[in-house]
């Protein structure tokens, strides 16, 4: 009985540290680190050197590694999670910033800010594939569920661009509103979610004829409209629901992802830049650049729970299981 | 703040030979869109302050890189932006170089040329778009616009004002106010008294700085006699040559700061400004033109964008097109400063924010928090539309 109840009791504490058992990792752009939080306690439980000024952070297929954009080293890291150790580091081209990796979990395309490029390096022989020229300044980065598009875009020249990862080779380019920072397929990938910080808009784009189909706008009560700059944008896995974060509002925008009506506006941290779910899907995390934290939003109540502190600038952020 | 080169050089309509150009020529090109860089820099005369030189070539490097810029654009559109050049040292060949460019069908041309100039080229280029990056002129925004031109450079008032905001902020509210002899520090004066009283100063004494002083004695010497007066809090100088200017901080009476032409001082632009992008603006130009960018070099360069980001919403160039557009609130412009920017349907000035720098520090950035206005905080800065009698949106082009 006494057995039973114990085995019971380390089987229920077991299912609950499962779903929560997971870990973030979040760059710290001034501070050359990584924050790692345990979802659990919700407390930075350890904070790993890193090149300088990381950015973008992405992790393989099996979540055993994570990539980090060190902007000011101009490489990308790759850090093997088990060891928390550096095991690699890729030629990224100048000042990578963002990435996306192919489904194939090899092609890796990195935006060079500073050389109006972007460069596909194979994750495995750590080989430059090809270096595609785009426009001024290329930021956001993103590759289509189905392989076929590696989409960047370019904050100068206000353009996406759309690369045909067969070939590697620039086929398109959509011209959306001021300064692009972030694109983001939806799970079927037949649309593109890109947004435009100076522009204040989201662009939602039908990926079969790359044309816009809806542009986004946003209003906060109190909030100037210049101040609502749009940055990181994620999709619920469900497909209904999408988060903007909108930088200096300090605000995230849910949006209804279906029929584009925005839901609600969440007050998160100062500067929010970009976001990620936990793998249940049961919190979305917020990096907010200027104060220093993340906070946590609740996804049942759409509410924000907690924040929690970082290093300088949190950039980036990422979830294993 | 000195912008003004000794040396210049005579440049006759030169075509620039770099890579853009290529790419302007290129026959695959739908849309050519032309655009002319106008500058006449009066020499300002012997200066006392003079051991660090100012580039002789501010204002043309920054509408270089923005025709590179606009052509990253324009590459994928079919548009093609090239840049003609006239650089001449009166104001009558600058006119007479302008007019032949109109001749062959120019019509949009970045101004780096003082008030006089501009008002010359702006009746000689009727029918055409100016942007002014070269004068601070107040007159211009507020009793005497031209209806031709739009202003990218910051007028005077704008600069004094997010300077007075920020004294207030730190309550260095009474000032001594030294002004210089020109007809330029004369008017960044009367920026400053405006600026004052809009925000609550006091100016407890006025100065002239003549120097016709003891000549037995360096500037740096007169100074602290010089600034002797009832108490102040901060000193302001309006010494736009930098003549003087250089030679008062640490050198005043009371132990207190300097600011205005020299010391803090306000500006469209600085090498100090890196955050919201600006870092890659700045390494984009230092690798174009071997130097920092200055205000001119920024106004210059946003002059260009301004026409291009027209250009690639409107897919057109026409200029009378291109000002309605940009008069109208649909062409956010991103200037690396944190938001974006527009021009104001009153008086064509681009509103902006002002950083507020010493040599080799940012210092804060204007409009303070806490400064409200009705429809922009940005308009907290400069002439407001009651305080102007122009109404460019309204007028005809």
């Amino acid at each position: 009985m006494r057995i039973a109840l114990l085995a019971a009791s380390i089987s229920l504490a077991l299912a609950s540290t499962s779903s929560l058992a997971a870990t973030a990792y979040v760059s710290n752009e001034k501070d050359d680190s990584i924050s790692v939080i345990d979802l659990a306690s919700m407390e930075v439980s350890a904070t790993l050197e890193v090149g300088m000024r990381p950015r973008g952070l992405l992790l393989s297929s099996d979540n055993k590694l994570l990539y980090i954009c060190a902007s000011d080293s101009d490489r990308v890291q790759v850090m093997d999670l088990a060891t928390r150790k550096i095991i690699k580091e890729l030629p990224s081209g100048a000042d990578p910033e963002q990435f996306a990796l192919h489904r194939n979990d090899r092609w890796l395309y990195i935006s060079n800010e500073d050389d109006a490029l972007v460069t596909v390096v194979d994750t495995q022989s750590d080989e430059v594939l090809a270096q595609i020229d785009v426009g001024v300044e290329p930021e956001g980065m993103a590759v289509s569920p189905d392989g076929k598009w590696a989409v960047n875009t370019s904050e100068t020249t206000n353009m996406l661009h759309w690369i045909d990862t067969s070939n590697q080779t620039l086929v398109d380019n959509t011209l959306v509103d001021q300064r692009p920072r972030h694109v983001e397929f939806d799970a079927d990938g037949k649309r593109l979610w890109a947004s435009a910080e100076i522009g204040g808009t989201v662009s939602v784009i039908d990926v079969a004829n790359r044309q816009i189909e809806k542009v986004l706008t946003f209003q906060i009560k109190g909030v100037h409209p210049d101040k609502v700059q749009p940055v990181g944008v994620k999709l619920s896995a469900d497909g209904k629901l999408a988060f903007v974060a909108l930088g200096p509002a300090n605000h995230v925008a849910v949006v209804d992802a279906k029929t584009y009506e925005v839901l609600d506006y969440l007050l998160v941290g100062r500067r929010v830049w970009h976001m990620a779910f936990t793998p249940d899907q049961s919190q979305l995390l917020t990096t907010n650049g200027v104060s220093g934290d993340v906070s946590v939003i609740d996804m049942q109540s759409l509410k924000v729970t907690k924040s929690i502190k970082v290093g300088r600038y949190p950039w980036g952020v990422v979830v294993t299981p | 703040m000195r912008q003004i080169s000794r040396h210049l050089l005579l440049w006759v309509a030169v075509s620039l030979g770099y890579a853009a150009m290529s790419q302007a020529d290129s026959p695959a090109a739908e849309l050519q869109v032309r655009i002319a860089y106008l500058a006449y820099i009066p020499d300002t005369g012997p200066l006392l302050s003079n051991v660090i030189p100012e580039p002789t070539d501010a204002g043309r490097r920054g509408a270089e890189l923005a025709i590179t810029d606009s052509n990253s654009t324009g590459r994928f559109l079919k548009h093609a932006y090239s840049l003609d050049v006239a650089e001449h040292d009166d104001s009558a060949s600058l006119l007479a170089a302008a007019t032949a460019l109109h001749g062959q069908g120019v019509r949009l041309f970045v101004v780096n040329a003082p008030a006089p100039t501009l008002r010359q080229l702006s009746q000689a280029l009727g029918d055409s778009l100016l942007i002014n990056a070269g004068s601070a002129d107040d007159k211009l925004r507020q009793s005497e616009c031209l209806a031709n031109v739009l202003h990218t450079l910051p007028s005077r008032a704008m600069l004094a004002d997010a300077l007075a905001q920020f004294l207030t902020v730190r309550k260095w509210s009474r000032w001594l106010l030294i002004t210089g002899p020109t007809e330029d520090d004369q008017a960044y004066a009367a920026a400053l008294r405006r600026a004052a009283k809009r925000f609550g100063h006091q100016i407890v004494a006025e100065k002239a700085w003549s120097f016709d002083n003891d000549q037995r004695r360096s500037a740096q010497a007169e100074m602290p006699l010089f600034t002797q007066t009832k108490e102040y809090d901060v000193v302001l100088v309006a010494d736009e040559r930098g003549d003087f200017g250089e030679y008062l901080p640490y050198q005043t009476w009371y132990p207190r700061p300097v600011a205005g032409t020299q010391g803090l001082t306000p500006t469209g632009w600085h090498k100090t400004v890196e955050t919201y992008g600006a870092a890659q603006l700045q390494k984009r130009f230092e690798a174009h033109a071997q130097r920092w960018m200055n205000d001119r070099d920024f106004a210059a360069w946003l002059g260009v964008r301004s026409i291009a980001s027209a250009v690639s919403k409107l897919r057109q160039s026409d200029a009378k097109a291109i000002r309605a557009l940009a008069l109208s609130d649909q062409l956010p412009l991103d200037g690396f400063k944190g938001r974006k920017l527009s021009f104001r349907s009153w008086n064509g000035q681009l509103r902006q924010p002002i950083p507020l720098v010493q040599p080799r520090a940012l210092v804060s950035n204007s409009p303070q928090d806490g400064f409200l206005h009705p429809s922009s905080e940005l308009d907290s800065l400069g002439y407001d539309a009651p305080e102007v009698s122009c109404n460019l949106a309204a007028a005809a082009p």
